[in-house]
């Protein structure tokens, strides 16, 4: 059975069943796949030896008027009805599983904005983009949007939830493989729509309470709701250039600005500091300290000439210190500099097998 | 006279297309006939203007990264691809064209009900279209078709011209279904019952029906977007109290039944069709008449289908998910009967029949898709997908515009007394199905890996796939522009089309070719449903 | 058989009788005011949806509404359909001095709508009882009281344009009333005007006991 399985996930291109309900569902789809195809090729078939065995053999030929009866109606009618409604009596009960979430599930908040997603763990820490579960226990996710209607969606799990604005929306699932598999963004959201990628790690029970243990530990602060904090306190005396880097990454500053050079949503850090930059309203400035902290914090004041102004306001995200190390960790990013560390967010690994 | 002689002398003599000449003739002309061919170039227009900005999409998705724009560009391709496709060809085309032109051929009428209107409605099409695309160019809108809130209502690119051009062309949409309405019921030639009306006229009479009910709601519903946006009322803006998915339920409530005014007139051509090319009478009439409403009535209750993973409430989606499985088997029934129809029939397969074929598998695939994501569960994985850009691009083109050519073909000689390279016509229709095909199924694979719909870039898994697509999509779009050659040439080369060269018994095949301006010296009496192909030959459709 | 000759100068080409003719138009007026209605519908939609979300809010918005004012419009409208519909009964009998009068009457009371119209919007404007983010009115605050004042601008604006708009088509029909183009073969355009300005009366008797008096 198994190796049916595999062979028909694989024909129809679908990815791994990161779980028990991803595996149903597959299943479902297998026998709609498979009855649809029987189905529509028989009449196919039908067409093809009626357009041999009935084919015109003089132009003013006569052919009889056929009348149905209703037996044809019928079976027309009854067939496809009976086939329509087993599949969907498979269908929706898959469906009300997913929209019930089981007592007990462990919650993650889920927080959609343009253009990452962040998740919280109730007296946990927060990450970007990367969201961590263990394996075998379910897990309910809280949904919401921070600015326009977004979709978390992981195929993996055959699974997506809309996360809108102003309220939550709930899903949960079970993963039942440990893996990495690709979160996308199913709901069209503007420039950054096929960017907001994100990342599902599955580890093993035990890891993952350690991981979550050690995170707790050096955690100072907590949010319940996905606000954006960094998890770690800067240490002025550690290496701040580091710790800028790690917090640009956990802020999402990598969605938008790339450190290579690469042309993004943002201007590029590479050579930023220092450089002398077009403003959209034809001044040109020096992308100083003063000038890369402003725009963290006002980000919409001085923008570069050629930039759309979708930048968000780190007010009260970034703490002084934080927006220290990010300068630092900028100017750093020299084409001329000896090490230069591209760090592009969360490292997609493709899966194997599709 | 020979017959070719006697052809040349009736395509010579004053026909609807050269009784009266020059441009002002044209623009205040009140034939349906002579709308129909302004529709005819309009609507072949549209398709090329959005067929290019599919085929620039296309190649941006060639690779991973960016390949031919940035992001801002793309976003604007694929909202103007959607609006232009669905409001400037989908939605008027078999109607604006065919509709106008052979209704009243059908119905033994002189025109349409309104026949000043129904210029209008060319005007208002007119009018609409240049405002949408105008706003859509210059002001780069960014939203899709669907203009989902919050996202419509908080773009920097403008969408208020967007909003209005739908909404005009709405009312151009809204005027034809009350055209075609009030023509059918009181423009019927003595004799022609209900019962014998040619099936072509039922599925166009629900056509209307939908028209008329679920296009206002859209008209104003954009109208809200366009007036939320600009004043920030607070209608969907949850800050205010509002709801983002009202906005979904009022949209869909037209958008769903707005697929079924685009592919309702595609089962009416091939309704004729398929009896003209099988030389016989349609198996149940009954049904595939009846079946036209089934579909305009349940239409407009499945909406929520496309509201699975919105939040909705459970109870309401599995209401929306069996429901939707009742529009299938409105559909299935056509196809059984369609197939049928074939069965002791006498069938010559020309260029229409081969355009039927295609049509009819693909409406099946395509339609079983639908059935498919109707099931739910399947749709949660495959919503916002290019699974669902499979389904419905199969339905659009591989079904309806595949009608539209069968239609065209069919009709071709009727409407300007020319046919065309049959050879040739065989050749485009082979390059087309081919090409639909290696454009399509790749995206249902891609659908099923997980792939988003509007995404600009992607993961590298997913790129053989799109690279597949897009050199199907350009066999495609090699395959529509020789349709278009040839057919354009025959208007001058081809061979003068007597008054019937398919020997089909559909009324409308009692005219010359071209019609007069005055489509029938006197009122037809009609005796007997159309496409009768016994022997001994039933009686004629007109008594004199 | 021949297509009846045409006696009338009314009747078009493609008609066999002025009797199917205006059979026709008057389907097809009625088709077109259903679609006004559905156009309304959306806007009736979203009034529900919200009075079921914000309850109280909504309640305690339309105590703000002038009931006097509206039931005065109310009374005005209904009584302009009778004299819409007395103008009707006397185009048919050719009487074209009286049809035009009763038109006339007809479009002032449509324009005593929208004056009495114009006045609310006025106090409401004056009140800062405006729509969505330009609501200021400090005397009622909480959720749902934009959001109602949102609607009923909406609402009320809608129809005020289709007043405008009928008031334009009775003003068109009167004028070729005046050139005594009615009687008893003929007064189509009388009849269909009448219709459309009896939608828009049905109309506001839907609007104003959901805006005022809920």
């Amino acid at each position: 059975m198994n190796e049916l399985n595999e062979l028909m996930r694989n024909l129809l291109w679908l990815p791994k069943q990161a779980s028990d309900y991803a595996r149903s569902v597959d299943h479902l789809h297998f026998f709609v796949f498979g009855s649809a195809m029987i189905g529509a090729w028989t009449v196919v078939a039908t067409t093809l030896v009626f357009i041999v065995r009935y084919r015109r053999r003089h132009a003013l030929q006569s052919t009889e008027h056929v009348e149905p009866k209703p037996v044809h109606e019928a079976v027309f009618i009854g067939v496809p009805l009976a086939l329509f409604l087993a599949f969907f009596a498979i269908g929706y009960p898959q469906y009300v599983e997913l929209q019930t979430p089981p007592k007990g599930a462990s919650d993650v908040y889920v927080m959609a904005k343009k253009w990452m997603w962040k998740f919280a763990y109730p007296g946990g820490p927060n990450s970007t983009d990367v969201l961590r579960v263990p394996v075998g226990r379910p897990v309910r996710l809280l949904l919401t949007s921070r600015d326009v209607i977004h979709s978390f969606f992981v195929p993996a799990l055959r699974l997506k939830q809309d996360a809108l604005p102003g309220r939550y929306t709930q899903t949960w699932f079970q993963a039942s493989e440990p893996g990495r598999y690709p979160i996308f963004c199913a709901e069209y959201c503007g420039l950054g729509h096929s960017a907001m990628l994100g990342e599902l790690v599955v580890m093993p029970a035990a890891e993952f309470d350690a991981w979550l243990d050690e995170q707790r530990r050096s955690n100072q602060v907590a949010a319940q709701d996905g606000q954006p904090v960094a998890a770690e306190e800067v240490d002025i005396r550690g290496n701040l250039v580091e710790q800028g880097r790690r917090i640009a990454a956990m802020q999402g500053c990598f969605k938008c600005h790339t450190v290579d050079g690469t042309q993004h949503i943002g201007p590029t850090w590479l050579d930023l500091y220092n450089r002398k930059v077009k403003l959209e309203d034809g001044r040109t400035i020096v992308a100083d300290e003063a000038y890369i902290t402003r725009s963290m914090m006002e980000p919409n004041a001085e923008v570069v000439a050629g930039y759309k102004p979708v930048m968000p306001t780190f007010q009260g995200k970034l703490s002084a210190p934080e927006a220290a190390a990010i300068v630092e960790f900028i100017k750093t990013l020299r084409t001329d500099a000896p090490t230069a560390e591209p760090q592009k967010g969360p490292i997609y690994v493709p899966i194997s097998g599709k | 006279m020979s017959p070719s002689a006697a052809s040349e002398a009736v395509y010579n003599s004053p026909n609807y297309l050269n009784a009266e000449a020059g441009i002002r003739s044209w623009l205040t002309t009140r034939d349906h006939k002579r709308i129909a061919v302004m529709y005819l170039g309009l609507v072949v227009a549209a398709f090329a203007l959005g067929g290019f900005f599919a085929l620039l999409i296309r190649v941006e998705l060639l690779t991973p990264g960016p390949t031919i724009m940035d992001a801002m560009t793309y976003n604007r391709m694929f909202t103007l691809h959607g609006v232009i496709m669905i409001f400037l060809f989908m939605i008027p085309a078999i109607p604006g064209v065919f509709g106008n032109f052979f209704l009243p051929l059908m119905l033994g009428a002189q025109d349409v009900a309104f026949p000043r209107i129904n210029l209008f409605t060319v005007y208002l099409y007119l009018i609409g279209a240049a405002i949408a695309v105008w706003g859509m160019i210059q002001g780069g809108t960014d939203t899709g078709w669907t203009f989902y809130t919050p996202y419509s209502t908080t773009t920097v690119t403008t969408v208020a011209p967007v909003l209005l051009g739908a909404f005009i062309l709405g009312m151009s949409s809204i005027l034809t279904g009350v055209n075609f309405i009030v023509t059918i019921h009181t423009l019927r030639a003595p004799g022609l019952t209900w019962m014998r009306l040619p099936l072509f006229v039922w599925a166009i009479y629900a056509t209307s029906i939908i028209q008329v009910l679920a296009t206002p709601v859209l008209g104003m519903t954009l109208l809200l977007v366009a007036v939320e946006k600009a004043f920030g009322f607070g209608i969907f803006d949850p800050a205010r109290g509002g709801d983002p998915i009202l906005f979904q339920h009022l949209f869909w409530f037209y958008s769903h039944p707005a697929v079924y005014i685009m592919v309702l007139p595609a089962m009416a051509v091939v309704s004729e069709v398929v009896q003209a090319f099988a030389r016989k009478n349609i198996f149940g009439y009954k049904a595939v008449a009846f079946s036209s409403l089934g579909i305009a009535f349940v239409g407009f209750f499945v909406w929520g289908h496309h509201l699975f993973t919105s939040g909705q409430s459970t109870f309401a989606s599995g209401i929306f998910g069996v429901l939707s499985m009742f529009v299938g088997i409105f559909t299935a029934i056509k196809v059984f009967n369609w197939t049928a129809t074939l069965y002791k029939g006498a069938i010559h397969v020309a260029a229409p029949f081969v355009y039927f074929l295609g049509f009819l598998y693909f409406l099946m695939f395509g339609g079983l898709t639908g059935i498919a994501l109707s099931t739910v569960s399947l749709d949660v994985h495959w919503q916002d997908t290019y699974f669902v850009v499979a389904h419905f691009h199969f339905i659009m083109v591989g079904a309806t515009i595949m009608a539209f050519l069968a239609g065209l073909h069919y009709w071709w000689p009727k409407m300007f007394g020319r046919m065309y390279s049959e050879r040739w016509a065989l050749a485009a229709a082979v390059l087309v199905i081919l090409g639909f095909n290696a454009t399509f199924i790749p995206q249902f694979l891609l659908g099923n890996m997980g792939m988003p719909r509007r995404y600009y870039s992607y993961p590298e898994q997913f790129w053989p796939l799109n690279v597949a697509s897009t050199a199907g999509a350009s066999l495609l779009a090699f395959g529509f522009l020789i349709v278009l050659i040839y057919l354009v040439t025959s208007l001058v080369n081809g061979k003068v089309a007597g008054p019937n060269p398919w020997g089909s018994r559909g009324y409308e095949w009692n005219t010359p070719s071209p019609p007069n301006v005055l489509n029938f010296p006197e009122t037809p009496v009609i005796t007997r449903g159309a496409h009768e192909y016994q022997d001994p030959p039933a009686e004629a459709t007109h008594a004199h | 058989m021949h297509t009846e000759a045409a006696g009338s100068p009314h009747l078009a080409h493609h008609f066999p009788s002025l009797e199917q003719q205006e059979h026709a138009a008057r389907m097809g007026m009625w088709l077109f005011l259903s679609t006004e209605v559905l156009l309304f519908t959306v806007l009736f939609t979203a009034y529900a949806v919200y009075r079921y979300l914000f309850p109280v809010g909504f309640e305690a918005a339309s105590r703000l509404a002038h009931v006097a004012v509206g039931a005065t419009n109310t009374v005005v409208l209904i009584t302009s359909s009778l004299t819409v519909a007395l103008a009707i009964y006397y185009a048919r009998r050719g009487d074209s001095r009286k049809t035009v009068a009763l038109l006339a009457v007809t479009i002032a009371f449509g324009a005593v709508f929208m004056v009495l119209k114009a006045y609310e919007y006025h106090h409401h404007f004056v009140d800062g009882q405006l729509p969505g983010k330009f609501y200021h009115y400090a005397g009622l605050k909480g959720p749902g009281v934009s959001m109602y004042f949102t609607l009923y601008f909406l609402m009320t604006g809608l129809h005020g344009l289709h007043v405008l708009i009928g008031m334009g088509v009775l003003a068109w029909v009167a004028a070729r009333a005046a050139r005594g183009e009615f009687g008893r073969a003929y007064s189509t355009p009388v009849e269909l005007g009448g219709l459309y300005w009896h939608l828009v009366d049905l109309i506001w008797i839907f609007l104003f006991p959901l805006l005022y008096l809920l």
